[in-house]
């Protein structure tokens, strides 16, 4: 049983706060993501988590412990970098076993574990060879098979998939998520790509200005997200908000109304709302319908973004708002045509004035899923 | 030296996609450096084979070889190239072991550090003859010296520093001075040392000594083969040190080659031999650098 426990967590460079009492509890096993936008501190929590910064206050306790003052080698930890570190005077071998070298295990021993973190990671024909000869998601492989074979209690992931181009991104995320399965072992992860966090987290925990905005589950944050930060930051392209007032109050919904005149009713909880109260709506644009739903908003064409299976639509509507659309990929729509965007009241999201979000009536059936343990089995 | 610069000029592949052959516009340089090189040689080639002494003009004519054969008969030359190699070996020894000790001390953050690595490049900035003028009237001398008043004042008899330890008091002057250089280059090239490579170190359990061992010192050795490369060139010539300081004594315990050639052309004036004796050191020193330049590009290619 390896969980992590963060207690208020603090960290101070001179006058400057970055952390700013962080609570966290990542239980054994879990697959916990840290995403946020630059600068929002995840990686120096990772960093902290780790041991290469100090802890200004608060408590870290690893496994039951508490670990502040101990050293990153004493913590029972193992991180692999964004820009990999291999030692670069070091053979594929060596990299991976220089942690065992310096704790004076037994030469017999290290050749074992080494060759079996290269049998896992497919690295046994590079053993030989020196980092500059590996590409860069073989470089990656080894920097993941050093952390291997410490056996830690804890993985630690700083953007390790940042440097690779993005076929072999959804290779080695696929490969990160196995070993997470296979290891059984708790994994903390930071990104700032929110797909990697969706697909691969059993807990994503949401970070800005050195707080955490929310911690929950993947599809917890995208359909539950407890205020308008993260609603924007979770699913791509980001949620659209519109501007409105609230029209009708009933005890398990809320009516607003929608530019153009139209109005639509969402099954949210009443937080003391009256009518006529500035309220801003929500809806995700692979939400919004070409045609029906509850409500509808006319609109004009300004871009038209085709994928092949979706298109992207960037529609003007009243009061100069665009809102983004994904709709069906044969739809023949073009630039300047008007068109009628229909929402459902189930998948809109309300945010009051303060930028918290309305609790949504009923909890979405998925919200509450694991990632499950047979991703790439 | 001479022969690897050429190569390095034929090696070039001639990607010239212009229409004008550019090549004519180096020969100026060319033809500078050329004359600047061979002139000088020719001249010693030259001396080296006729009978030419100052002193005694009505000695002349073509000698053949015997400048060389005296030469090699004299013990001086054999002393002076053991005293050359001892130089040039302790004094590369010290500045390189110094060198990395102090790039590493000054890369930690403390207060006033700026200051501190100014000092330490200090003595590069101060030329030869003073800083041998400075050790041997306020440092090491036995009556007015800093060393011999710190000594008589733990009750010691103070050290004649260039009569009893001539070889070492040179080598102490000469590696005061090139400890800045080599700490600036071994410093500069501490600095490009990764620090996620560092932190990855410090999580597999590495200490400040197994840090020192197996991370810096194998990222700075291309660094230090570059210094050991430049200072062997500048202290195979080592000449103002010993002129201000001991004059090549007592007896020939500080004389290199170039204070011998100097001492029998211009103190001797026998031209003819000191010249044999400048073809020595020329060949010499060609050799040496001929294994240094090796060497060192091929550590370069690797790393």
């Amino acid at each position: 049983m390896v969980d992590v426990v963060l207690q208020n967590i603090k960290k101070a460079f001179g006058d400057v706060e970055v952390i700013k009492g962080v609570d966290l509890h990542i239980e054994d096993r879990e697959f916990a993501v840290f995403v946020g936008p630059s600068g929002c501190g995840k990686s120096t929590l990772l960093r902290m988590i780790a041991g290469l910064e100090s802890i200004s206050d608060g408590d870290l306790m690893i496994d039951g412990q508490r670990v502040n003052d101990l050293s990153p080698a004493e913590r029972g930890i193992a991180m692999v970098f964004q820009t990999y570190a291999l030692y670069p005077h070091m053979t594929v071998r060596d990299n991976m076993g220089f942690s065992l070298r310096l704790a004076k295990l037994p030469k017999a021993e290290i050749e074992r574990k080494v060759n079996e973190a290269a049998r896992i990671l497919k690295l046994e024909p590079l053993l030989d060879r020196k980092p500059k000869a590996l590409s860069g998601g073989q470089r990656q492989r080894v920097a993941i098979g050093r952390a291997i074979v410490r056996n830690p209690k804890v993985f630690l992931f700083d953007e390790p998939l940042s440097n690779l181009d993005a076929a072999l991104r959804v290779q080695m995320r696929i490969e990160i998520a196995r070993m997470h399965s296979d290891f059984d072992a708790t994994m903390i992860y930071v990104t700032h790509d929110q797909v990697e966090a969706m697909t691969m987290a059993n807990k994503i925990v949401v970070l800005q200005g050195g707080v955490i905005e929310q911690v929950g589950s993947p599809l917890e944050l995208y359909h539950h997200p407890r205020n308008r930060f993260v609603a924007g930051f979770i699913g791509s392209p980001t949620m659209n908000f519109i501007d409105t007032q609230v029209q009708n109050v009933q005890a398990e919904s809320v009516t607003v109304s929608l530019p153009g005149g139209g109005s639509v009713t969402a099954p949210v909880k009443d937080r003391g709302l009256k009518v006529g109260d500035k309220i801003t709506l929500g809806v995700r644009p692979e939400h919004l319908l070409e045609s029906g739903g509850d409500g509808q908003i006319q609109g004009k064409v300004l871009v038209v973004e085709r994928l092949g299976g979706a298109t992207y639509i960037y529609a003007q509507i009243e009061g100069n708002q665009t809102l983004t659309a994904e709709i069906d990929g044969n739809s023949p729509v073009k630039v300047n045509d008007a068109v009628t965007l229909g929402l459902s009241g189930a998948t809109c999201h309300l945010f009051t004035t303060d930028g918290l979000a309305l609790e949504q009536a009923a909890r979405h059936p998925l919200a509450a899923i694991d990632r499950g343990h047979s991703v790439a089995h | 030296m001479t022969t690897l610069a050429n190569q390095q000029m034929t090696a070039k592949p001639a990607k010239n996609t212009r229409e004008i052959d550019t090549r004519p516009l180096l020969w100026p340089s060319v033809i500078v450096l050329f004359l600047w090189m061979i002139v000088p040689l020719a001249m010693t080639l030259y001396f080296s084979v006729i009978r030419y002494n100052l002193l005694n003009p009505m000695l002349t004519g073509f000698a053949g070889l015997e400048n060389y054969t005296f030469l090699f008969e004299d013990p001086a030359l054999w002393t002076s190239l053991w005293n050359t190699l001892v130089l040039v070996g302790s004094v590369l020894i010290i500045t390189v072991v110094f060198g990395t000790l102090f790039a590493v001390l000054y890369n930690a953050e403390f207060h006033g550090r700026g200051v501190a690595r100014l000092l330490v490049i200090a003595p590069f900035f101060v030329m030869p003859t003073v800083s041998a003028l400075v050790w041997k009237n306020m440092l090491m001398h036995p009556v007015n010296g800093l060393f011999a008043w710190l000594q008589s004042l733990v009750g010691m008899e103070p050290t004649d520093w260039f009569t009893n330890y001539p070889m070492l008091s040179v080598i102490v002057i000469v590696s005061w001075q090139w400890v800045p250089f080599a700490f600036l280059i071994l410093l500069t090239a501490i600095q490009s040392l990764d620090q996620e490579q560092k932190e990855a170190a410090r999580i597999d359990g590495a200490g400040p000594v197994d840090m020192f061992f197996h991370i810096v010192l194998p990222h700075l050795n291309r660094a230090i083969s570059v210094v050991i490369m430049i200072e062997t060139i500048f202290l195979l010539t080592i000449f103002a040190e010993i002129y201000v300081t001991t004059s090549g004594g007592p007896g020939t315990a500080t004389t290199n080659l170039a204070w011998l050639i100097y001492s029998v052309g211009l103190l001797q004036f026998d031209v003819g031999y000191a010249s044999a004796g400048g073809v020595i050191a020329v060949v010499l020193a060609n050799i040496v650098a001929i294994f240094l330049v090796r060497t060192v590009s091929r550590n370069l290619q690797q790393g």
